[in-house]
């Protein structure tokens, strides 16, 4: 049941275009800073990185349009790059710094910008998610509302209040659950009985699992499930084994080393450089110098302003 | 005869569907023939059955789904069966509607209202008698109104979904029978005008009489029985009382509110709430600052007991606010300087 249990992956990766390969390597060479930073005491507040899931974002992200609605959560640097590939913006949003997209208010967890919305609070934007589908059913058929969450979040009931209504309402609404293996400190066996297929089905709501970290993979594995969460305008939960690779925010991972070893073993990173290593050797250095102009250029600019107007 | 509040609420919603066609109304059991606990949403899924939806049992779940229409550009308003199990809405309340009005560096406007029934004097119990509006107090982004016979909703909910804030309606229970008031008139001595920026201050005083012994502040749960203790007041104790009842609870109007209670220098804030950390004690300590130098008496506060509140009638009573504690208090300012 757990991402744990699954043996690291033997065979070698698929060769990914140079546009995916890419933004896998901007999300991590961009959160590696984060963490660079805040080594430094160069940040302020918290974060949290999804090193070693990146490709969950950057898998989905041909299946989705602008039209669409994305919910994230606090885990969210992925899914906001593979949107808009926009780390200056994100970082300014991190650092407070002129041209954030939040104006420094929102922060790492907090950021709007067209149809992407994240907030701080575990399973809130589940219902918010139903709300917008139940909207997007009425008025632009065809669009859905998509939700990253993690295997810890399924101990919110607001999760399962929004699943009950989107499966009564025939609703557009796709759970993306990116299962690590572990909520913040607490490994998913000691805090999730049953499992998410088992309670996705107890709704009936279709499931699916899938294991692969393989972008290509789990990209044709989501493509038909984002065809019918479309045409029939009906909730689905994709369930994706994946492995923190990181600490839960900054420096406080608690897990045995044979635990993060395991964790290391099925990183797409090590494994893709191993696999193809001229193409990935050209890009990672490539992508570890635009984060590293992009942080320069970042931190060199003025304070964020938020309006008097703009304060709601 | 004028209509019942729960009447006007009824044909508010009715109207409100009719002329943004981008407002949904969700809650528990709304559609008809049931039409609501209280039967404010009677007939209208007859009119509207895309937008008037019943929904499980799900208040969290269901103020998540408005706040998700009112992020998509949307209008919705929510009914929640009891003000009691708002509680279980106080995350997406707290943390996802009100912030979202600001917590992204920019307006965003949240075209979201939560009814809420709310307070005692029926025997429901502690759990089904609340007047929850004093934890909502001061929330960034959120606004809080309540209904009044003198207010009409239609004005006040459209009033509330054009701002973009959310807010929250608290809705008396003990209102819903009771009959609106209209063209100025409360009695044979009382009259009433509506002052401030979009009226939102119902003020009741004697017909023709400017200078009152006492302000009486209370929103419109007590507004009936406000008017009643003043009626008393005059004709027993020779007591003249202003009674003001704002739509809008919060964020206080201060700039209505004050001016009365200066000239008559001596103020009592009636609720329901059981005490502790009330509304009132907001008003007061605005009043306490701004009007130190006017005041002949100290801000007085009535309140319900700090108690759970009993199902038993004769139990109810001795927990929530009663008439005579709110003449008393009043006597009591009065005669104290």
């Amino acid at each position: 049941m757990t991402a744990t249990r699954t043996e690291a992956p033997t065979i070698a990766p698929t060769r990914l275009a140079d546009a995916d390969l890419d933004l896998l390597l901007l999300i991590r060479h961009f959160e590696l800073a984060l963490l660079d930073m805040f080594g430094r005491g160069e940040l302020h507040g918290t974060t949290h990185t999804c090193l070693g899931q990146e490709y969950v974002p950057v898998a989905l992200r041909p299946l989705l349009t602008d039209d669409d609605f994305v919910f994230s959560n606090h885990r969210g640097h992925g899914h906001y790059l593979a949107r808009f590939a926009d780390p200056h913006g994100l970082l300014a949003e991190v650092m407070g710094r002129e041209g954030a997209v939040c104006q420094g208010v929102g922060g790492s967890q907090h950021i709007l910008r067209d149809r992407y919305l994240s907030t701080g609070v575990q399973g809130e934007s589940v219902p918010v998610a139903a709300g917008v589908a139940l909207h997007l059913k009425r008025t632009e058929p065809g669009r859905l509302a998509l939700v990253y969450l993690g295997d810890g979040t399924w101990g919110e009931g607001a999760v399962y209040e929004a699943l009950n209504m989107a499966a009564l309402w025939g609703l557009p609404l796709l759970l993306v659950v990116e299962n690590n293996g572990i909520a913040q400190s607490t490994p998913t066996v000691a805090q999730l009985a049953g499992s998410i297929g088992g309670r996705a089905r107890a709704f009936g709501v279709d499931h699916l699992r899938v294991t692969s970290t393989d972008t290509e993979v789990v990209r044709a594995a989501l493509t038909p499930v984002l065809r019918r969460v479309r045409e029939r305008s009906t909730p689905y939960v994709v369930e994706l084994l994946t492995h923190r690779v990181g600490p839960h925010s900054k420096g406080d991972d608690s897990r045995r080393p044979e635990e993060i070893a395991h964790a290391r073993a099925h990183d797409w990173y090590a494994r893709y450089a191993q696999a193809y290593p001229e193409q990935f050797g050209v890009h990672d250095e490539r992508q570890r110098a635009y984060v590293a102009q992009v942080v320069a250029d970042v931190a060199g600019r003025p304070a964020s302003r938020w309006a008097e107007a703009d304060r709601g | 005869m004028a209509e019942r509040v729960v009447e006007n609420l009824n044909q508010a919603l009715h109207a409100l569907l009719a002329d943004d066609p981008a407002l949904t109304v969700l809650g528990e059991d709304l559609v008809d023939p049931y039409g609501g606990a209280f039967k404010v949403t009677r007939g209208l899924s007859a009119r509207w059955p895309d937008r008037v939806l019943s929904t499980p049992l799900s208040e969290g779940g269901i103020v998540g789904v408005a706040g998700g229409l009112a992020l998509a550009g949307q209008s919705a308003i929510v009914e929640i069966m009891f003000s009691d199990f708002v509680a279980l809405a106080f995350d997406q309340i707290l943390n996802f509607a009100s912030k979202s009005t600001a917590m992204y560096g920019r307006r965003v406007p949240m075209r979201l209202v939560v009814r809420c029934p709310s307070g005692g004097n029926r025997g429901y119990g502690p759990t089904h008698s609340q007047s929850p509006l004093k934890h909502f107090v001061g929330i960034p982004g959120l606004s809080l109104h309540e209904v009044s016979p003198f207010h009409d909703n239609r004005a006040v909910l459209a009033g509330m979904l054009a701002t973009g804030r959310p807010g929250l309606l608290f809705e008396d229970k003990v209102l819903y029978t009771s009959r609106m008031y209209a063209d100025g008139v409360v009695d044979e001595l009382f009259r009433y005008d509506l002052i401030g920026p979009d009226g939102d201050v119902a003020r009741v005083r004697v017909d023709e009489e400017e200078q009152a012994d006492c302000v009486l502040v209370v929103p419109g749960g007590l507004a009936a029985r406000a008017v009643a203790v003043a009626r008393e007041l005059l004709l027993r104790d020779d007591i003249v009382c202003q009674v003001l009842v704002p739509s809008r609870l919060w964020p206080l109007d201060t700039d209505t509110l004050l001016p009365p209670i200066a000239r008559a220098g001596r103020v009592v804030v009636a609720e329901e709430s059981t005490a502790g950390g009330t509304w009132g004690a907001e008003l007061a300590q605005v009043v306490h600052r701004r009007l130190w130098g006017a005041l002949r008496a100290p801000v007085r506060l009535v309140h319900s007991a700090d108690s759970v509140i009993p199902t038993a009638a004769h139990l109810e009573r001795t927990v929530l606010v009663q008439d005579t504690d709110i003449r008393q208090a009043v006597k009591e300012v009065v005669s104290g300087d």
